[in-house]
């Protein structure tokens, strides 16, 4: 049965080769096109993102929901989230299905400095990214020895304790949380920079300088030698080492560096909400993140935020249909993976790991390496 | 002595996979470790490699303690695997493959870094024609070219070498014995890990023999070959 339904896909799949090379021939165009061509790319796209928020835009993308909202909460969010986890899942190959850990850290160092200790949020922005680097540290350190689906049960436990932990203590406020989080100051008298109640544009326009902001973080450090390191791990972590690549620390970076970008995310998040409980923290989410990372093209950043984009967007445009988006949703899903396993964007690399039948699958917990039961021994 | 292990013990969980192996490697020779499968002759290369953990006995590198060393760190002072079968990367070029070999040269290198390209693809014709092919879409025999290849990119003075003829066609089997002796000529010293006893003890020097997890044998290459009992366990009578 599987082989049949597999052979259906790869059938079907060959009606869409145009479509392959078609999106091949754009991503080699790119790669090809001059650095000017390609700033002027950039540009346009970040002016198109500063006009999104507009009510014309809204009244076809969201008709049934507030589109400044949405853009904000989820789609803004899911992309930010999506990137940095897609430098753990997708340059350094470790499946963490924990990620929220991470956004719930940034979200209650936003509430508890915010509203114990009066903290301002450009205060508690730097402080909540380094208190969720450091737990990716404490979280990384011990568990980063493992490999596969040892590391995503370990990282899926760190989620749910995290948000147990939220629930229980009483300087997160338990199951009812904390609220009357401060918005972040104002910033002269431009309405777009003023942090209120009512408009979330300028929340809008934060996350987006964020998003950028790691985009950009993002991309030099795929093109650095820690980078490189991080390919060679995904490929085969053992001849990494062989190389010389300091595999273990390269890791725990990988992990500390996504797990600032959820803390990031986190603050912001929680600097509009204005008041957050555990239940805005649920797997749900981790899972929903690693489906805008793998769905998008796991590795590829134009892919993962398409991905983020159409994970946050497509259940509110169809708000309309009621539960039965969700049915579609899941549908969607399934039938992108079998037609397109590498993602809508495949990162280039990834394409061939893919036809080697590693890489892929290795980060998905598909390693089984027999003679070494998940991790070193330990003797 | 370029390399000495002295009764090294490594384990898997419970299952003991080495216990007791001592060896060495002089500086310039070709030394080769014989063995059947799962005799443990792969362990020994990635304990030395520092892939794997040890229980008891040490590893000394060019007279320096090096047993609890990361793996990362002993190939700057000199040691680099070839992996056995597939260990190259896949997904990456031919080129990134012999780049990532270079991964812990420095910048003021880069000279000798070019000059060991050049060395590269003077014993490898076939890589420089596929420098931009991926390499997971090469031949058996490729790969294994471009993962000594890659092994060579971090100029080693100990070159551990895991089957390299593993599932090669016959004729390329002796090509890659020919290379081995080439490589060695050019003052790369080398410790050879063979199922196909007779290519390997032909090339060495030394050669031990591995058997679950005991060294049996240690002795000049030539005389295992003219040895009966090694014949008929290794050779095929």
């Amino acid at each position: 049965m599987a082989m049949t339904s597999n052979k259906l896909g790869q059938g079907i799949s060959g009606a869409w080769a145009p479509v392959r090379k078609a999106t091949s021939d754009v991503s080699s165009r790119w790669r090809n096109a001059p650095k000017w061509a390609r700033i002027a790319g950039y540009l346009l796209l970040v002016v198109l993102a500063v006009l999104l928020p507009s009510q014309t835009v809204g009244n076809i993308m969201a008709p049934q929901s507030d589109w400044r909202t949405v853009l904000f909460y989820p789609i803004g969010s899911y992309i930010l989230l999506a990137l940095g986890l897609n430098v753990v899942v997708g340059l350094a190959g470790m499946l963490d299905l924990g990620y929220v850990a991470f956004f719930a850290i940034g979200g209650y160092a936003m509430a508890v400095l915010g509203v114990n200790y009066h903290w301002s949020f450009w205060e508690i922005l730097p402080a909540g990214v380094a208190i969720a680097a450091l737990s990716g540290v404490i979280l990384g350190a011990p568990t980063l020895r493992l490999r596969g689906d040892y590391l995503a049960i370990v990282t899926l436990g760190f989620g749910e304790i995290i948000q147990r932990v939220a629930n229980n203590l009483t300087v997160t406020g338990g199951p009812t949380g904390i609220s009357g989080i401060p918005h972040p100051p104002s910033i002269g008298h431009f309405s777009f920079l003023t942090y209120g109640v009512l408009d979330p544009t300028p929340y809008y326009y934060l996350e987006l300088l964020m998003i950028i902001l790691v985009i950009f973080v993002s991309y030099r450090l795929e093109n650095s030698r820690i980078g490189r390191g991080w390919v060679a791990i995904r490929e085969d972590e053992d001849a990494a080492e062989l190389m010389g690549v300091p595999t273990f620390a390269f890791k725990v970076w990988a992990f500390a560096i996504g797990a600032s970008v959820g803390g990031l995310s986190g603050v912001v998040y929680a600097a509009k909400v204005i008041a957050i409980t555990p239940e805005n923290y649920p797997l749900l989410l981790s899972v929903l993140i690693l489906v805008c990372v793998v769905l998008g093209g796991s590795g590829n950043r134009i892919g993962v935020i398409l991905g983020a984009f159409l994970v946050a967007w497509l259940p509110e445009r169809f708000r309309g249909l009621a539960n039965y988006r969700i049915l579609i949703f899941g549908a969607a899903l399934v039938i992108m993976m079998i037609f397109r396993p590498g993602g809508i964007l495949p990162a280039g690399r990834r394409r061939s790991e893919l036809l080697e039948g590693r890489g892929g699958g290795q980060h998905l917990g598909g390693e089984f390496d027999l003679g070494q039961p998940g991790a070193e021994p330990e003797v | 002595m370029l390399l000495e292990i002295s009764e090294l013990s490594v384990f898997y969980g419970k299952i003991q996979a080495l216990d007791g192996v001592s060896l060495d490697v002089e500086e310039g020779e070709i030394a080769c470790l014989i063995g059947a499968n799962g005799a443990g002759k792969s362990t020994t290369l990635k304990t030395i490699s520092g892939l794997r953990k040890v229980a008891h006995g040490a590893v000394r590198f060019k007279g320096a303690d090096i047993t609890h060393v990361p793996g990362h760190r002993r190939v700057t002072m000199g040691i680099c695997q070839a992996p056995e079968g597939r260990g190259i990367f896949p997904g990456m070029t031919v080129m990134d493959n012999l780049g990532m070999g270079a991964y812990t040269r420095k910048k003021r290198d880069a000279e000798r870094v070019t000059g060991d390209y050049e060395r590269v693809f003077s014993l490898f014709p076939r890589l420089k024609e596929r420098r931009k092919q991926i390499a997971g879409t090469m031949s058996g025999g490729e790969q294994q070219m471009l993962a000594i290849g890659r092994a060579l990119m971090s100029d080693p003075d100990l070159l551990l070498l895991d089957e390299p003829s593993m599932g090669l066609a016959p004729m390329l089997v002796t090509q890659i014995f020919e290379i081995i002796k080439e490589i060695n000529g050019q003052g790369t010293t080398i410790l050879l890990v063979e199922q196909n006893a007779i290519q390997a003890l032909s090339v060495s020097r030394r050669a031990y023999v591995l058997e679950s997890g005991h060294i049996t044998r240690r002795a000049l290459a030539a005389d295992l070959l003219d040895d009966d009992s090694i014949r008929a366990a290794y050779l095929g009578g």
